[in-house]
């Protein structure tokens, strides 16, 4: 099933884990989404396989990256009709803390969609959402 | 060009089991190549890191990663002794999607050192560096205090001979 069609099941079932179980990254990695309200988040689950630096131990920095674009994808996708997949041009990661080895939540939010490009803007966090770990902000193409 | 004794050095700390990252060895990374200030590292194709299952193309989280670990390679090169890092930013621009079933590789060059702070360009391609995949552009954080103002002296001459990007 591509991405857009699990992306449509699981809005018609209110039911994500579709995504989680049918995406190879999401399945290695432990992602998944949820959906709160109108909310969407997506949490990577605490892993110590997934730390990059050994000693603290700290999540490694592509991880987040990655959690923040899937995000970020996944939320475009979910934001509209047609069946064209969003296509990341590039990101931009700001890390602000430490990721520790605990779920770490991330939250989209679609900035400005055009009609050939989006951008799109992500925070992830651990505890407390007003500590975020990283920001992103990206372009997608949408065509 | 490789700066063999660095490289041995390099290798020989991140072999001890200690100072192994949980996650590079997840994905099999391995470093190909050290100089000063210069790193190249490979990722074989994994199957189950795909982004889309029907394809089979690398998820871009992975190319991330293994953009992330050879920056801060590079400036572990650079820096030129064991120190802590942490990445401040980091930029990709995605050029093309990777091809299924080849391995990844990717170059970081840390071309500017300072008291707190390192600045990094990367690549990543498969075999032919002019086709890339993606090109990043990072800033790291020396963690450890007084690390960088002391390398500062020894690294700074070298990398001021500016490269020609590649």
């Amino acid at each position: 099933m591509s991405f857009m069609e699990l992306i449509k099941r699981a809005k018609e079932n209110q039911d994500f884990s579709i995504l989680s179980e049918n995406i190879p990254y999401m399945k290695s990695l432990g992602i998944s989404v949820h959906q709160y309200g109108g909310l969407l988040i997506t949490t990577l689950k605490a892993n110590p396989q997934l730390a990059g630096n050994p000693w603290i131990p700290a999540l490694h920095g592509g991880n987040i990256g990655g959690l923040l674009e899937m995000a970020a994808i996944v939320q475009l996708a979910h934001d509209q009709e047609s069946d064209d997949l969003p296509r990341t041009i590039n990101i931009t990661v700001e890390y602000l803390r430490t990721g520790f080895i605990k779920d770490l939540h991330a939250k989209a939010l679609v900035t400005k969609r055009g009609r050939r490009v989006a951008n799109v803007q992500v925070q992830c966090w651990q505890d407390d959402p007003n500590k975020p770990v990283a920001s992103m902000h990206g372009h997608f193409l949408m065509s | 060009m490789t700066d063999k004794a660095l490289m041995e050095r390099i290798v020989h700390f991140r072999s001890k089991p200690e100072n192994q990252s949980p996650f590079a060895l997840y994905l099999g990374l391995e470093i190909v190549d050290i100089d000063k200030g210069e790193a190249t590292v490979t990722v074989p194709y994994a199957k189950h890191l795909a982004g889309n299952s029907l394809t089979g193309v690398l998820h871009g989280g992975i190319i991330t990663t293994t953009l992330d670990a050879v920056c801060g390679l590079s400036v572990i090169a650079a820096l030129g002794e064991p120190t802590t890092i942490a990445t401040l930013d980091l930029r990709i621009d995605y050029l093309k999607p990777a091809t299924p079933d080849e391995a990844v590789f990717a170059y970081g060059h840390c071309y500017k050192v300072t008291k707190n702070v390192c600045f990094v360009r990367g690549l990543a391609y498969h075999k032919d560096k002019s086709k890339p995949i993606a090109n990043a552009t990072a800033t790291f954080m020396i963690t450890a205090k007084g690390t960088g103002k002391r390398v500062q002296k020894n690294a700074q001459p070298e990398l001021a001979k500016e490269k020609p990007p590649t």
